[in-house]
């Protein structure tokens, strides 16, 4: 990626041979994230992030006078651009956060023009039935949008198999650079652009296109395809480990959503009677670097609305913290954060004694 | 990490608690700097005027707070007790405002936020204590056993009288760097240590209070929790029960008020008094405003016990007072409450105002005023 903030510094749209070199490498990047998904190369429409993927399938696809469907634990990129429309159906979760793709199916209307789920909960783990969406889309003949942020590199995500319209893909959930993402168009989908202005990413996202951003997106596909199966096995057990170790040490601890399928990294666990925050500042300031709720509502005052969905009190959910385990954390890292986690956890327990 | 003795310090942005984080860092210790989230401006927009003036908690103090954590390289994070603010702070403050008492929200976010709930969060991180850019002096007496509160060394910026309600246990885990310094000095600190808000204003006023409009805020608040709004309109009346006009409600006075009367009369007239019950606001003259004895209610003790015998102190009724020399008389029923009673009657004695006793530097405890015999 550094050589090409100066070296090929060429714009990929021009026609000098500087730009060429530029634009090979673009091409080339469109070929390897769309292989690492099995898509086509001109089904990768590269944006900002993940959030303006989302939007651009929200916006792009339902117009002034559609209905969308969604639920009510996607990320705010989807829920809060479902909120600028006129009319929406926000399907509820169970308790572990999984739609029923029947409510789906019973939400659509002759005016459903898209149904938004997406793939993995980014702050639950767990995986949404969206094959079965899927059918129930084509079967209706309305689009379908998959928000994949959190699934690419921890599932084996293909398009033929997940059969979605609109794919959302984010580069640094992958370890890529943060600035980029793509959303995956399946070829003849109609769908109107967000970003007005030159030609670029076939009409579909004008500005001239983020070249270091995408040879790294292509860098990080590459990593996935090769290595992510082993990864995913290696991180399930560290995540079992850890689990156990915390279930087994501190009482009152539950696992949200741990009666679905999860994937392998992410962790959300619930102390009885202990406030999240300064449990989280606590696990900080010794070297773990955990959150709660997502980290785009850190600092705010509301719950997260995810663990508010799957029917926690506000009080339970500001009692979760969120770990997700990465490609460099190890079986020693994970002890000794299992390690921490009692120790804070019995600590705050004794200051604040509402908890018997 | 957490071997080492770490302290949080409440960052709030403006330069004060900045020096106390860069001087402790500096000296080489373990610092977190906390900003406490306590109210949410954009929430009554209409009282967010065009060149705002003491408000709390904006994006910028933040920002500003961030910013020099980030120069001094210490950890920091957002803490939110915006919850918690409203109901101990706000709510009462709107509450003893409609009830016709004079309320001081800052002792009360001092007792109930940041010597109890942010000392509470900085200990569940991991602080053995915390550090405030209070101007206030704490140390330990090892002849009683207890901890101390004096006066600051600038005198002009102590602020002892919102720090009557601090515990033992309380004291034990607080430090004040600044209470031995002037003001002056901690400027200078401040251009010394790189601090870019050196020249930042200090905060004035109430913090969630906009240009402290009181008024204006309760109307605000009342209205945006679709309390129904309570007719707080009645009459000015003299001390002997003479009818002079009419007001808007109770809460636009304050006892001792001379402006926005809307009475004309031929010598100064001053609010005496305000009758919730009756939504009457009394004036009278000056003389009239004057009391020897009060009733205080809720104290706490600092530097000495709980006395039993009538204690000699000089006891200041509201921040700008200069404390007047009085003797306290102990209740012997109820260790909370005391009679003060004045070596000279003081003007305008209002209830629901700290009182707090000093013997000379020292701060002997304080607590509010509850009533104003005659």
């Amino acid at each position: 990626m550094a050589p090409l903030f100066a070296q090929t510094f060429g714009n990929a749209s021009s026609i000098h041979f500087e730009g060429q070199q530029a634009r090979a490498l673009l091409d080339d990047a469109h070929r390897k994230v769309a292989l690492m998904i099995g898509a086509r190369a001109e089904e990768i429409i590269f944006t900002s992030g993940g959030t303006e993927a989302d939007n651009l399938a929200v916006f792009g696809a339902v117009n002034a006078s559609g209905h969308l469907i969604t639920t009510s634990v996607e990320h705010p990129a989807v829920l809060q651009a479902a909120g600028m429309l006129p009319s929406v159906t926000v399907v509820p979760v169970n308790g572990n956060g999984v739609v029923d793709s029947d409510d789906i199916r019973r939400a659509i209307r002759p005016s459903t023009q898209l149904i938004s789920v997406m793939h993995v909960n980014n702050e639950l783990g767990v995986v949404q039935p969206v094959e079965e969406i899927a059918k129930i889309a084509r079967q209706a003949g309305v689009l379908f949008h998959c928000d994949g942020v959190q699934a690419v590199g921890k599932l084996p995500v293909k398009m033929a198999a997940v059969g979605a319209d609109l794919y959302t893909l984010s580069a640094h959930k992958i370890y890529g650079p943060k600035g980029i993402g793509a959303l995956y168009v399946r070829k003849g989908t109609q769908l109107r652009p967000l970003v007005y202005g030159g030609p670029h990413e076939r009409k579909m996202r004008a500005g001239t296109e983020n070249v270091p951003g995408a040879v790294g997106f292509a860098h990080a596909a590459d990593w996935v395809m090769e290595h992510s199966a082993g990864e995913m096995t290696r991180q399930q057990a560290l995540r079992v480990r850890l689990e156990e170790k915390v279930r087994a040490e501190v009482s009152g601890a539950h696992i949200n959503g741990c009666g679905a399928r999860r994937v392998a990294n992410t962790s959300n666990i619930r102390f009885d009677g202990i406030d999240s925050e300064p449990l989280l500042i606590s696990l900080d300031l010794q070297g773990f670097a955990v959150s709660s709720g997502s980290a785009c509502s850190s600092g705010a005052t509301e719950p997260s609305h995810v663990l508010l969905a799957i029917g926690l009190t506000r009080e339970q959910a500001r009692s979760s913290i969120r770990i997700s385990l990465g490609r460099r954390n190890d079986e020693e890292q994970v002890d000794a954060l299992a390690g921490a986690i009692v120790k804070s956890v019995a600590r705050l327990r004794k200051l604040a004694p509402a908890y018997a | 990490m957490l071997n080492q003795k770490t302290t949080a310090v409440a960052m709030s942005g403006g330069v004060d608690s900045s020096v106390v984080a860069g001087m402790l860092h500096r000296a080489g210790e373990r610092v977190v700097g906390m900003t406490m989230q306590l109210w949410n401006q954009r929430r009554l927009p209409e009282l967010v005027p065009e060149n705002p003036t003491g408000r709390c908690c904006s994006l910028d103090d933040v920002y500003d707070a961030r910013h020099v954590a980030q120069l001094l390289g210490i950890p920091y994070y957002v803490v939110n007790f915006e919850d918690r603010f409203e109901e101990q702070v706000v709510k009462p403050f709107v509450r003893e405002y409609m009830a016709g008492r004079t309320p001081i929200p800052c002792t009360l976010c001092n007792n109930f936020i940041k010597f109890d709930q942010f000392l509470e969060m900085a200990e569940g991180a991991g602080a053995s204590d915390i550090a405030t850019g209070h101007y206030a002096q704490i140390t330990r007496n090892d002849q009683t056993g207890r901890w101390e509160m004096r006066r600051s060394v600038d005198r002009a910026k102590d602020q002892t009288y919102f720090l009557f309600g601090l515990t033992q246990e309380q004291l034990a885990r607080t430090r004040f760097p600044l209470g031995g310094m002037e003001k002056s000095q901690v400027r200078e600190l401040a251009r010394e240590l790189g601090i870019p808000t050196a020249a930042k204003p200090d905060s004035q006023e109430i913090c969630f209070v906009p240009n402290g409009d009181y008024a204006g805020f309760i109307d605000s608040y009342a209205r945006e929790q679709g309390l129904a709004p309570q007719d707080l309109s009645g009459e000015i009346v003299t001390s002997n029960g003479k009818a002079m006009g009419e007001h808007a409600g109770v809460h636009h006075f304050t006892v001792g008020q001379r402006r926005g009367l809307g009475v004309a009369a031929g010598e100064p007239l001053y609010v005496i008094s305000t009758e919730p019950e009756t939504r009457r606001v009394v004036i009278g003259r000056d003389k009239e405003l004057r009391r020897s004895s009060m009733m205080v209610s809720g104290v706490n003790w600092i530097s000495i016990g709980a006395p039993t015998e009538p204690v000699r102190a000089q006891v200041k009724i509201r921040n700008k007072h200069a404390a007047a020399p009085a003797t306290l008389i102990p209740k012997a029923a109820d260790p909370s409450r005391i009679e003060v009673r004045f070596d000279e009657p003081q003007r305008a004695v209002t209830p629901g105002q700290g009182a707090v006793f000093y013997a000379e530097e020292l701060v002997l405890g304080g607590g509010w005023i509850e009533s104003t015999p005659e």
